[in-house]
């Protein structure tokens, strides 16, 4: 029903006169080839405009590569315990009713609300030499901020919301009734857990893990503010990208995010992939 | 096979964590000392840290990794306040420096005599960077307030090099209208203006008039005004030095708590008193600092710096960082109210 009424309505849009068609298309298409499709040649013209010899070598320079090994090492930390925590926030709030339920699903979501500039600042007060329990950090020498536990954590807390978001809505809509089928059949919590909760959501799964992915690799203010920016020790990616443009090293910059940006294309890649994996399942809808 | 893929996954992170952590521990074996530095010293230390650590090991026979922190004076400052563990800064002028006395008395108030000249090894002052064949016809701060000029400077709240282009031109007000106080704040708020845009660091500034190519004229760092004609070409800008400016004390300091709780003192001082050794002062002035020893550096490098008329931070119109800092840039001070942001 809902595709005969695309179909009339392309139909009334058909019936627009050929100039509107046309001046609407070429308005669209200029916009994406302004604003997405212009900077992104750019990236990599820039990125190449010394040559493939300069762009490799600024990828394998120390400080470049200490900067991909940091981003790689806070993605790795940061997006599996997203996935736990987004997993099982989100199964409480879709299968359970519970009090404080809208609480928590308002909290999840702070994240997406807050600016980046104050989730890295809010580290930086609580474990700050001048911090609340900075003291007390200091006495025992644990370093958080201005050291990498500082950039995971400012990493974790703008993450936190895409796995849950992603499945909270997809499992609300698949409901209980195949929980309430397996337990009938005498399935257990946990077995329920693996065995049927966990399978319908795969794919949901999958994408909300991507997008949390691909966040944690492109951070930058929220850990710009927690990184203390030391070269080759704390400079993530797209700090780096900064550092060197700053330094009038405007090649080597559009090289590093050249990197970045292969990692958007691969994320939209994959986003697509899933896409279709999870329309074809049936379990993602949407 | 889902299943499988997340154990190979699981498998892979904890080897990642692993190596990691043995990364880690491997690199605490050396020596390191991070110098939390401003801006425009990038090319300084790079060049200094690797002459240093060759010296070092050559003396004493340690290998030390020198690591490098940049951005905004004001803003290092408070990194380190917040627990960045500079062993050295490194900073644009001195009230950065006290700031760390006052919050969190990580070094002794009496740091500025620690080292030779104020602790300074080495000083600038601040020039204007036009474009090429000077389209504007600008030599001197008179020339700033013109109408139709746009003035390029960071912002004196967060940028050292700001605080220091903003007293140089009040100095030269202050000279010009003999201190009559309400022209000088009349040529100020003129000044300001004509600033289009106020970048938070003095990088950020000279990278917003020459790649943005926003701006007739940049107040900068006469070495990072050098800096940008080396890296962008000599046939795009050019300097005008005025005939007045001030005299700019970058001054450099060991953090007593970070050396003392990382036992890095020995070389930690080693390294600052290197800055004042032939190598260290003829590296300065390559890097287009004006060197506090001028004998021992290059002559060649020497000619570049023209002798100018330069007003002191300590000259009784400004009395020093402590009072021109309360007197300017303090909220509710005079910058506050001859700027308007627009």
């Amino acid at each position: 029903m809902k595709s005969s009424l695309i179909a009339a309505n392309r139909g009334a849009l058909i019936a627009e006169s050929a100039l509107i068609r046309t001046v609407i298309v070429l308005v669209g298409v200029a916009f994406l080839a302004l604003f997405l499709f212009m900077p992104l040649v750019l990236v990599f013209a820039q990125a190449l405009s010394s040559g493939l010899g300069a762009y490799f070598a600024a990828l394998i320079e120390p400080d470049a590569w200490a900067a991909l090994k940091l981003t790689l090492l806070v993605a790795v930390i940061s997006v599996p315990l997203n996935l736990i925590f987004g997993l099982a926030a989100a199964w409480a709030i879709a299968k359970f009713s519970f009090p404080g339920k809208s609480l928590l699903i308002t909290l999840i979501d702070l994240p997406f609300s807050v600016s980046p500039v104050i989730a890295g600042l809010i580290y930086v007060l609580l474990f700050g030499s001048r911090g609340w329990l900075g003291p007390w950090l200091s006495a025992h020498n644990i370093e958080i901020v201005f050291a990498i536990p500082g950039i995971v954590l400012a990493t974790i807390f703008v993450t936190l919301p895409f796995v849950a978001r992603e499945l909270i809505p997809l499992m609300e809509q698949q409901g209980t009734t195949d929980e309430e089928a397996a337990r009938t059949l005498g399935a257990g919590g946990l077995k329920i857990f693996f065995r049927v909760t966990l399978p319908n959501v795969k794919w949901g799964l999958l994408y909300g893990v991507l997008l949390c992915n691909a966040r944690a690799m492109g951070e930058f203010g929220a850990v710009s503010v927690v990184s203390g920016h030391i070269r080759g020790v704390t400079n993530t990616m797209p700090l780096h990208v900064e550092i060197l443009y700053n330094e009038y090293n405007f090649a080597a910059a559009f090289a590093v995010a050249s990197l970045l940006a292969i990692l958007a294309l691969l994320t939209l890649v994959l986003k697509t992939w899933l896409e279709s994996q999870g329309a074809g399942n049936g379990s993602n809808k949407h | 096979m889902a299943f499988s893929a997340k154990q190979t996954f699981y498998a892979a992170l904890t080897s990642v964590l692993i190596a990691g952590g043995a990364a880690s521990s491997v690199a605490q074996a050396d020596t390191t000392l991070l110098n939390v530095s401003y801006d425009p010293t990038r090319e300084l230390y790079k060049e200094f840290n690797a002459a240093f650590a060759e010296d070092y090991k050559k003396q004493t026979g340690e290998t030390v990794t020198l690591r490098m922190s940049h951005g905004g004076s004001g803003k290092q400052a408070r990194s380190v306040i917040d627990g960045l563990e500079a062993d050295v800064v490194t900073l644009a002028l001195a009230y950065d420096i006290d700031a760390l006395v006052e919050n969190g008395g990580l070094l002794g108030a009496d740091w500025q005599n620690k080292f030779a000249s104020n602790s300074s090894p080495y000083t600038s002052t601040i020039v204007f960077l036009v474009r090429k064949g000077n389209p504007k016809a600008i030599h001197d701060w008179s020339d700033l307030t013109r109408q139709g000029v746009q003035v390029i400077t960071p912002n004196p709240k967060t940028s050292g090099g700001a605080r220091w282009n903003y007293l140089a031109a009040w100095g030269w007000a202050e000279k010009a209208y003999n201190g009559d106080d309400a022209k000088v704040r009349g040529y100020m708020r003129d000044l300001f203006n004509n600033v289009p845009v106020l970048d938070t660091g003095a990088r950020g500034a000279t990278t917003t008039f020459v790649q943005r190519e926003l701006g007739d004229v940049l107040l900068a760092w006469e070495n990072e005004a050098f800096l940008a004609i080396e890296e962008l070409g000599p046939d795009k800008f050019e300097i005008v030095v005025p005939p007045f400016s001030i005299l700019a004390e970058p001054p450099v300091a060991v953090v007593d708590k970070v050396v003392d709780k990382r036992g890095t003192r020995k070389v930690a001082e080693a390294y600052l008193n290197y800055l004042y050794s032939p190598t260290g002062q003829k590296i300065a002035a390559k890097n287009y600092y004006r060197p506090i020893s001028p004998q021992y550096a290059d002559p060649q490098d020497l000619k570049r710096f023209p002798a100018i008329d330069l007003v002191k931070i300590d000259d009784p119109l400004f009395g020093g960082w402590q009072k021109a800092q309360k007197t300017h840039f303090s909220d509710g001070g005079v910058f506050d109210q001859i700027y308007q942001p627009k």
